[in-house]
């Protein structure tokens, strides 16, 4: 079993699935790309579920490592491997690549082989961040998973589409760019290694920590995104497909967060103890103002849009308090808001793909129209805004927890989110389904169809099972959250 | 006074070189019924045939002969294989089109053969007087080639600026080489290197005279302040002449620099290295500022390309930090591969140009790129990847020129340098994106087939998918780059 390079699969079964669908060529082979598409993205999350079978939750190393030269003249390695803070994202990563494929299912006609090849390859990409522990390799799939992204939301996007692709990606690259100088310094002053296991252990002065600190910190920060560097994000949502946006939220947000805690954490932990200040500030102005602007948007898609930037404000919170709780709830609330960010999103391509309109205006009583639809759209609106027994409680209570332990005024402030974000969503869901039926778009509106049903009600499954059962997940993550705050806690200096 | 037979062997290559730019004048004159592919075919014959002959002759050693005037080392041999394959493949995209707009004289072919010689003899000299003679051997058939579509306005002026620039410039650096000699006695590289070593050298001439060698690689490579000359020429140029321009000469300048900075005045590295980086930073600065705002690609891709040579002379100046000469072979090296990089990049970006024009049709316009992946997925795909690739997005080569010169440049402690070059890139990635969105997310305005030979076809898409698997696997090139200095220095 251990034989098997998992992660190696795990990075290219889609990248090189997806080259095949490209190769289907025109929508005449539309119904083949589909079913090849499915195929790879199934073939694709199976091969990660030995990766959470096989895991071995005791110990805090890395695990199915795999080790090969990729260009010697700058030492630079093929080097993959897990811990209990990455594995979670993979299988959540190769999990939702099936669900963008099945929610475009119907919906994309226009140049069908290309979308789903670029959400697969993607996918792949986005798994080599996750597990790449080499520092070009990351910063490699980190760059290339761009592109993906930019063709996406720039063919299959709305009106304003070319703005926001271009947006997306410049804000991206000139974060990743100054990273890259961090990690050309990290590579001289290790004497030419970039292995970040490697980095991790290698002793810095404090004034190099604070620049390579702020070097990582606007890298992720754009990313994640981080109040001020936010805008970005409610641009390209609304501008991208349905798929797009599930793949922005669920996926590509944590792959900031994740950065924090692969580098900043471990690599320059005395200037992250003392910069903590700074991030937990940015990130309670993104948890209550942002959640504020939340409140006055009209457009569905640029709330939740709002929304993922407040519950990332958490996640980032969580990250820099420096306690086991908090980082693991901010874990917690990661997946979560994976699960759910991408539930409130097909929800929303649901309505979109029938009556063309996001804003909130235009609707009014879908329930009457279509219950079964509510009824989804009513439990990942409650997650959204944290209600106990969903998956967006358990993360937001452990974060909280943590922040009560850290200082109690920002503990304060950060709950509060529970108030706003019960107010935001349930306010736009009362908008959207309650009330008389508000038009006759509105009224002719269909109930989901199977398929619809199909991935709303998986999600939906997870939501609940998170929400009620979370030990599986945090029983992962428990060992190497503990090293990362034991490894965290000794100076570098 | 003995006389010395030189050792011709060493030299096999350009003389063959010279051989058959003279057969080929001849056969073309006499045949004239087939002057035009046999021009072709010939000069093809001529480049393959003399990469066996410089494959044949590679012995790793650094040698001499002519009277120390001509060195074979294996820095020379690898970029004139690079050279010949470069010449050979811009020739090959550009057939079609010149056939198409009734220039596919033999005397373009000839032309092109006697500019190939002139870089080689670039590349292989010891002594200025050599150098000087490849350059102007160089400059001179490129400045006809510029100016070959004498019916166009704009070909003509183009030229003629090209000519009365480069003119200067070869004065200047005749002005610097004199200097030089003033200042050292010897116009040998080594005999250079050993005065100035011994600091025997009048330091103040010798100074003055690098300013002039500087200003005089500045404006082959087309970097700042001595850029004037790139767009106007790479705009003005027909495409598959602006294609050669773009390509195998970087790589002479590149030799050009390395033989007369590095091998002929390296112990005074600290001077030309501020020189350089002035010339660097500008030019990556107003190489991309400028480029935004281009409509015409072949003026936007002439702006680029001043920026990546800025960008390659990164390297160069990255070398020896405060007497230290311990990155010297890294940050070269780096140059080198990013010189290689680029001219690879170069060769695909305007062989798209030439796919897409066709008889009485330049496809010069940003905006003729539009809508291309509806008319053509794959070439999309092929200027997708030369466009990210120039970028330095991975998985493309251009990422790993750039993390190579970019490494060196940290390494030398340059770190403000290195600010500048990554957020200049993020400006260049701008008007990069902007291709790829008018060919992804635009509807096409020129709905027009694509027809092309097929050779052009499968050599564009093997060009493209270089691009990609360099981007994959760079570690045999830049090994090859390093291997190739170290065995020379």
């Amino acid at each position: 079993m251990t034989d098997i390079p998992l992660l190696s699969l795990a990075v290219w079964v889609p990248i090189i699935g997806g080259l095949l669908v490209l190769a289907t060529g025109s929508d005449r082979n539309a119904p083949l790309a589909r079913a090849l598409a499915l195929l790879v993205a199934v073939v694709g999350f199976i091969v990660t579920v030995p990766l959470y079978t096989g895991f071995d939750v005791g110990t805090s190393a890395m695990q199915f490592v795999e080790l090969s030269p990729w260009v010697e003249r700058f030492n630079i390695n093929y080097h993959l491997g897990v811990d209990g803070i990455s594995v979670l994202f993979v299988i959540l990563n190769a999990f939702i690549t099936i669900i963008v494929v099945v929610a475009g299912w119907q919906v994309i006609e226009e140049k069908v082989a290309q979308y789903m090849a670029a959400f697969l390859i993607m996918s792949g990409l986005m798994n080599g961040i996750f597990s790449a522990l080499d520092g070009v390799l990351f910063y490699v799939f980190f760059e290339a998973s761009l592109i993906p992204l930019y063709l996406v939301i720039g063919i299959w996007g709305g009106a304003n589409r070319v703005y926001a692709a271009i947006k997306f990606f410049l804000y991206t690259l000139s974060g990743s760019l100054l990273m890259l100088i961090a990690l050309l310094y990290l590579f001289m002053e290790s004497g030419g290694s970039f292995s970040i296991l490697d980095w991790h252990q290698l002793p810095l002065g404090i004034d190099a920590q604070t620049m390579i600190f702020f070097a990582f910190l606007i890298a992720f920060g754009v990313k994640v995104p981080m109040w001020p560097v936010h805008t970005w994000l409610p641009d390209a949502h609304v501008e991208a497909p349905t798929g797009g946006s599930v793949v922005l939220a669920a996926i590509a947000l944590k792959l900031g967060a994740y950065g924090f805690l692969r580098f900043s954490l471990p690599i320059v932990p005395d200037a992250a103890q003392q910069l903590a200040p700074l991030v937990v500030t940015l990130s309670l102005i993104a948890v209550v103002y942002i959640g504020f602007v939340a409140l006055a948007q009209s457009d569905m898609k640029k709330l939740v849009a709002y929304s993922s930037i407040s519950h990332m404000g958490f996640v980032t919170l969580g990250f820099y308090m420096f306690n086991s709780l908090g980082i693991e709830g901010a874990l917690v609330q990661m997946i979560s808001h994976g699960f759910v960010s991408a539930a409130m999103f097909l929800c929303i391509g649901v309505l979109y793909d029938r009556m063309h309109s996001r804003q909130i205006a235009d609707y009014g009583g879908v329930v009457h129209t279509m219950p079964k639809f509510a009824a989804f759209f009513m439990l990942f609106a409650m997650a959204n805004a944290g209600l106990p027994a969903t998956s967006g409680f358990v993360g937001e209570f452990m974060v909280i927890l943590g922040a009560v332990q850290y200082n109690f005024w920002v503990a304060f402030l950060a709950a509060t989110t529970l108030i706003l974000g019960a107010a935001y969503t349930l306010w736009m869901y009362k908008r959207v389904v309650f009330g008389p039926v508000a038009n006759k778009h509105v009224a002719e509106l269909e109930d989901i169809n199977g398929r619809e049903f199909a991935i709303l009600g998986i999600l939906a499954l997870c939501v609940l099972a998170m929400g009620l059962y979370p030990f599986p997940f945090t029983e992962v993550m428990h060992t190497s959250v503990n090293e990362l705050l034991r490894h965290v806690a000794v100076s570098k200096l | 006074m003995n006389f010395v037979v030189p050792d011709f062997y060493l030299a096999a290559a350009e003389i063959f070189v010279a051989v058959m730019a003279l057969v080929i004048m001849l056969a073309t004159t006499f045949a004239r019924r087939i002057a035009r592919s046999l021009g072709y075919f010939l000069t093809q014959f001529t480049l393959i045939a003399a990469a066996f002959i410089t494959i044949a002759t590679m012995d790793g050693q650094v040698s001499f002969t002519f009277n120390n005037m001509f060195i074979s080392d294996l820095m020379g041999d690898f970029l004139k294989l690079l050279i010949y394959f470069s010449m050979a493949i811009a020739l090959l995209y550009g057939r079609s089109y010149l056939a198409d707009r009734n220039l596919d004289k033999p005397e373009y072919y000839l032309l092109s053969v006697l500019m190939t010689l002139g870089m080689m003899v670039m590349i292989t000299s010891n002594h200025m007087l050599t150098m000087y003679i490849g350059l102007e051997m160089m400059s001179l058939a490129l400045y006809a080639l510029v100016a070959f579509d004498r019916d166009s306005a704009r070909s003509t002026e183009a030229g003629m600026k090209y000519f009365v620039l480069g003119a200067l410039a070869s004065g200047l650096l005749l002005y610097g080489m004199s200097m030089i000699y003033g200042a050292t006695g010897t116009l040998e590289f080594s005999g250079i290197a050993q005065s100035v070593y011994n600091q025997a050298a009048n330091k103040p001439v010798l100074l003055f005279g690098l300013v002039f060698l500087v200003a005089g690689i500045s404006f082959k490579l087309g970097v700042v302040p001595f850029h004037m000359w790139v767009p106007d020429v790479y705009q003005g140029a027909t495409t598959a002449v602006t294609l050669i321009l773009a390509t195998a000469p970087k790589l002479a300048a590149f030799a050009m620099a390395v033989r007369l900075l590095i091998w002929g005045l390296f112990d005074v590295a600290d001077h030309w290295q501020t020189m350089l980086m002035f010339v660097a930073v500008a030019s990556i600065i107003l190489g991309n500022l400028a480029a935004i705002s281009q409509t015409n690609i072949k003026r936007m891709l002439a702006y680029s390309g001043i920026s990546h040579m800025g960008f390659m002379l990164l390297g160069l100046l990255a070398g020896v930090v405060e007497g230290d000469r311990h990155f010297a072979l890294n940050a070269y090296s780096s140059a080198m591969f990013y010189a290689v990089s680029y001219v690879i990049m170069s060769l695909a970006s305007f062989g798209m140009i030439i796919l897409l024009s066709r008889a009485g049709f330049e496809a010069e316009r940003i905006d003729d790129f539009k809508g291309l992946n509806k008319r053509s997925p794959w070439f999309a795909a092929v200027m997708m990847f030369v466009m990210f690739s120039m970028a330095g997005i991975p998985f493309f080569i251009g990422f790993f020129a750039k993390l190579s010169v970019l490494q060196a440049v940290v390494a030398a402690g340059y770190f403000w340098i290195a600010a500048i070059a990554v957020v200049m890139s993020v400006v260049g990635a701008y008007y990069y994106l902007r291709v790829v969105k008018v060919m992804y997310f635009d509807e096409p305005l020129d709905t027009a087939p694509i027809h092309a030979p097929a050779e052009l076809r499968v050599m564009l898409s093997a060009n493209g998918i270089a691009i990609a698997a360099l981007g994959i696997a760079p570690q045999a090139l830049m090994s090859l780059c390093a291997y190739a200095l170290l065995a020379s220095l």
